[in-house]
């Protein structure tokens, strides 16, 4: 029996959490189930991966390359899989071919190999590849005198972002909107950078964010496990941004466009497992850039899986080991095979938890660096419904879109506007108050760029609980409170919460909440939107009138 | 307003309406694609059937003037669980709703679309109505004629030749632009796209109704001859596979669709009804000559026989990976092939774009 060496995550950091317990959890299971003994090695004893039925040895030692040859000498692996531990098991397994030990013990590495990985991760090559495959990445200009500087301002779209280089945290950066602000603030930053040096950038703040997850093959089959579209446009870290997945926005024509580019991407690197693929998207024409791609199992990838059904790690762990896609049964319907697209007949969301009610001093604004611990993903038929069952899922103090913070005794309309326009992890109850005074969803989407379809449904929502307040106030007419009541129903907004925001009033309508709740089902997850019979279990609650629970007990 | 979907095993699904008032009969089918609504409701193959879309939010990105597939809309009526009446995106120019309406179609919403899948899934597509009048619309169903029964593809195909070339359609004749090649396609249902892929290649398409005889379509000389997607049940239409027939070998031949099934017809093969068809964006399809997997996109309810091909000049060259069925055929000595996908896309994905390119080149070098 051959022996498959597993490098774990490591510990739990902010950046990198238990998605890739859960990932390579899922990994060392599909190895077993291939045949293979699976040595683990972790330094986190604090996880999923290394109970006992996991792997066949769990080796608990720091993940330091000295101590990983001494577990490659006593188990001697016929292969290593580096790819499923996030960037602490890639590292390693770089450190290790660099050392030599790889070619030492005559290991295997099996996935997405390291020059592949380097590729990927290495900005120049990663330029140099896209360039060579016509994909498109935001322009740059490395400027180092005024003359440079002149030289580029008729050349640069606007607006731009200026960089200095090797400045402490960005000082005399900025954004230009015209050459004039780029002269000023350029001349100004080749003075504080300390080696007279700036990179000006395409600007793609407010573009918006999409992520595909796609998964390729040994013999070059590729599929889009799902696609998501992120709530904050660019300029929050995808890790800290509220995230839909199918997205919503996007055509069918823009959709493709983007997955085409996404899977013409993991055929040049020639990935053997799963992959990201990080886009901008011009909200006002066809422009797309290439952000970023990570070569490996990720945070998305686990938000993927549990968004679709589809099991990336397992899949990836089975293609590293030489099986196709089409060879690896969907383990979901266990009638369809590995090598197809997920079709998603609800709508997913997640929302990062952050740790800031721990820490109360922290900076709680939002940008390129991830700051969030944890997340909640909620599934539902439609994205108010799932929204909303995710924001219950928080664990915060809100359990809707109402903050104490921006109440109108507590916050100004001035205060507001800079809460819906620098994202921080309460923006979206910010957007959720500044729709309840009445503002435009021009005006917001002004001030914070998200997209207006996300606006318009969370002032949808708004606007129910804003009526059925109303209501207990005794200010609406029996038929309207009626109405109100059904339709925050149908919006997802839980019968209890109705009946807290009628208070005294909801007694009246007794009969109205036991209708709502005989709506309340449960709807399979089965990666095929109802088109196949699945066997998996696996499942979400949602206010419809059937309920596929209900009929596998019947069956069974 | 109220509006219904009724079955005809007498299942009735209580919604709202979304378009215009009024009824209408079909064949009920499911779409699992999560966008592409547009192309879906412009698609002439869906001529006689009811879409129920299986993604639950429709109309998000609204509608724009571009992504027509024809110039009419081509189902009996729709189903969806939410019409989306504040799209977002640059080039919607109205919603969904607004389309329904002005093109006089009939659809239903709030409906747990889910629900009305499962029950095809199980018990095969279904004739269904959607209406706005409930009073006795399980009689009126069942007195309308089976989706079988119809010849759709006359109704849909153009009603005179025209050309369809870099700058879209234009009238017959001479042209001014130098094109790679010019082909002849016959037109059963056609998608408007199949015309922009050729286009893009520097092809000019000469598109012909369905009824047009082997000889006028020579008499233009085209370099290849393309038999177009269409709606209804294949085994109906006799004189288009006789023209077919006289066709075959006398240029390079490429079918999509429902040309699959033609060619099939052609060689003497024959077709049957799948229970409830194949309708999205993520059938993957076996080439049984290099082993490798596509994507597809797809929409059709009646498949090749792979057996009744047996002792005709015709192969199979493609399987479907999920249940088996043919899914692309080649005639030997006649250089004709079909795949029963989607090659054109819209919707879908672009990743059997490629059939295209092989066809102009073979037209162009060959």
């Amino acid at each position: 029996m051959r022996t498959i060496l597993v490098i774990g995550s490591g510990p739990i950091i902010i950046g990198q959490a238990a998605e890739f317990d859960y990932a390579g959890t899922q990994a060392c299971k599909s190895l077993r189930e291939e045949g293979y003994r699976v040595v683990l090695v972790n330094s986190n004893p604090a996880t999923i991966m290394t109970d006992e039925e996991t792997a066949d040895a769990v080796y608990i030692e720091p993940l330091t390359v000295e101590f990983l040859e001494r577990v490659i000498i006593r188990e001697k692996p016929y292969g290593l899989l580096p790819t499923l531990g996030g960037q602490t098991g890639l590292n390693l397994a770089s450190q290790l071919d660099q050392a030599g030990i790889i070619e030492k013990y005559g290991i295997k590495l099996l996935g997405t190999q390291l020059e592949a990985i380097r590729k990927a991760e290495d900005r120049e090559l990663f330029r140099a590849l896209m360039r060579e495959i016509r994909e498109p990445v935001p322009e740059s200009w490395i400027v180092e005198s005024d003359a440079d500087l002149e030289a580029i301002l008729d050349v640069v779209p606007y607006p731009c972002i200026i960089r200095p280089a090797y400045t402490l945290g960005g000082t005399g950066g900025g954004i230009a909107n015209n050459r004039n602000e780029l002269w000023e603030t350029g001349r100004k930053g080749l003075k504080l950078s300390m080696r007279s040096q700036l990179m000006v950038e395409r600007s793609l703040l407010g573009w918006k964010e999409v992520e595909y997850e796609v998964m390729r093959d040994s013999k070059g089959n590729c599929i889009t496990v799902c696609n998501m579209e992120n709530l904050d446009p660019m300029g929050v870290h995808t890790g800290d941004s509220i995230v839909v997945a199918p997205s919503q926005t996007l055509s069918d024509i823009e959709y493709h466009m983007l997955r085409t580019a996404s899977l013409k991407i993991i055929n040049a690197l020639k990935i053997e497992g799963g992959c990201n693929v990080q886009l901008a998207v011009n909200p006002d024409s066809f422009d797309y850039y290439i952000i970023e791609v990570n070569p490996r199992v990720s945070r998305s990838s686990a938000l993927a899986s549990k968004a679709t059904g589809y099991p990336i790690a397992r899949v990836a762990a089975k293609i590293a080991v030489g099986k196709t896609l089409d060879e690896i049964e969907n383990a979901v319907t266990r009638t369809t095979k590995a090598c197809f697209e997920p079709a998603l007949d609800y709508c997913v969301v997640k929302i990062p938890r952050w740790p800031f009610d721990k820490f109360g001093t922290g900076d709680r604004r939002l940008s390129t660096q991830m700051k969030a611990t944890g997340e909640v993903m909620a599934i539902d038929r439609t994205f108010e419904a799932a929204l909303l069952k995710a924001v219950r899922g928080l664990e915060v103090k809100s359990k809707d879109l109402r903050h104490v913070a921006f109440a109108p005794d507590n916050c100004t309309d001035d205060a507001l506007k800079v809460a819906i326009s620098q994202p921080t992890d309460e923006r979206l109850w910010a957007l959720a108050e500044a729709l309840r005074r009445g503002w435009s969803l021009d005006e917001v989407h002004r001030h914070s760029r998200v997209d207006r379809w996300f606006l318009r449904k969370i002032l949808g929502i708004v606007v129910v609980t804003e009526a059925l307040r109303q209501a207990a106030n005794g200010r609406r007419r029996d038929e309207e409170v009626k109405a109100d009541i059904l339709r925050a129903a149908a919006l997802g907004v839980p019968v209890r919460t109705i009946r807290e925001l009628l208070g005294p009033v909801a007694d009246s309508y007794g009969d109205l909440f036991v209708e709502a709740e005989t709506q309340n089902v449960y709807k399979m997850v089965d990666t095929c939107a109802g088109e196949f019979e699945s066997a998996t279990p696996y499942y979400y609650s949602a206010r419809e009138s059937e309920d596929d629970q209900a009929l596998i007990s019947a069956n069974s | 307003m109220d509006a219904y979907l009724v079955l005809h095993d007498g299942a009735v699904f209580p919604g709202r309406l979304v378009g215009a008032p009024g009824e209408a009969v079909g064949e009920v089918v499911f779409n699992t694609g999560m966008t592409g609504y547009q192309e879906i409701l412009s698609d002439p193959s869906y001529a006689g059937q009811i879409v129920n879309f299986t993604y639950p939010m429709i109309g998000n990105y609204g509608v724009n003037d571009d992504d027509f597939e024809s110039a009419r809309l081509q189902p009996a009526a729709v189903v969806v669980r939410e019409a989306c009446d504040s799209p977002s995106n640059w080039r919607s120019t109205k919603t969904i709703d607004q389309l329904l309406k002005e093109r006089g179609m009939v659809g239903v919403q709030g409906i747990d679309t889910r629900a009305v899948t499962k029950r095809i899934r199980s018990g095969g597509a279904v004739m269904g109505m959607v209406t706005t009048q409930p009073e006795q619309a399980l009689q009126r169903l069942r007195a309308t004629k089976d989706y079988g029964e119809h010849d759709f593809v006359y109704t849909v195909s153009t009603d005179k030749a025209y050309s369809w070339g870099i700058d879209g359609k234009d009238e017959m004749g001479a042209t001014d632009v130098e094109y790679a090649a010019t082909i002849a396609v016959l037109d059963c249902g056609l998608k408007y796209n199949i015309l922009r892929r050729f286009a893009a290649l520097r092809i000019r398409s000469l598109v012909f109704p369905a009824g047009t005889s082997a000889e006028e379509i020579l008499s233009h000389n085209p370099s290849g001859i393309l038999l177009s997607p269409g709606p209804g049940d294949p085994a109906r239409l006799g004189p288009v596979v006789e023209t077919v027939k006289s066709l075959l070998g006398t240029r390079p031949m490429f079918g999509i669709c429902l040309g699959n099934q033609l060619l099939c017809q052609a060689v003497g093969g024959k077709t049957f009804k799948l229970k409830f068809g194949h309708r999205g964006s993520n059938h993957p399809v076996k080439d049984l000559e290099d082993g490798t997997v596509t994507i597809t996109s797809q929409n059709h309810g009646y498949a090749v026989d792979p057996e009744s091909l047996t002792g005709t000049t015709a192969h199979v060259t493609q399987l479907n990976l999920n249940d088996g069925t043919v899914e692309g055929i080649a005639v030997t000595g006649a250089d004709a092939s079909s795949i029963q996908y989607h090659p054109e896309a819209a919707p879908g994905p672009w990743d059997s774009r490629k059939h295209f390119v092989r066809f102009v080149d073979k037209i162009t070098q060959g």
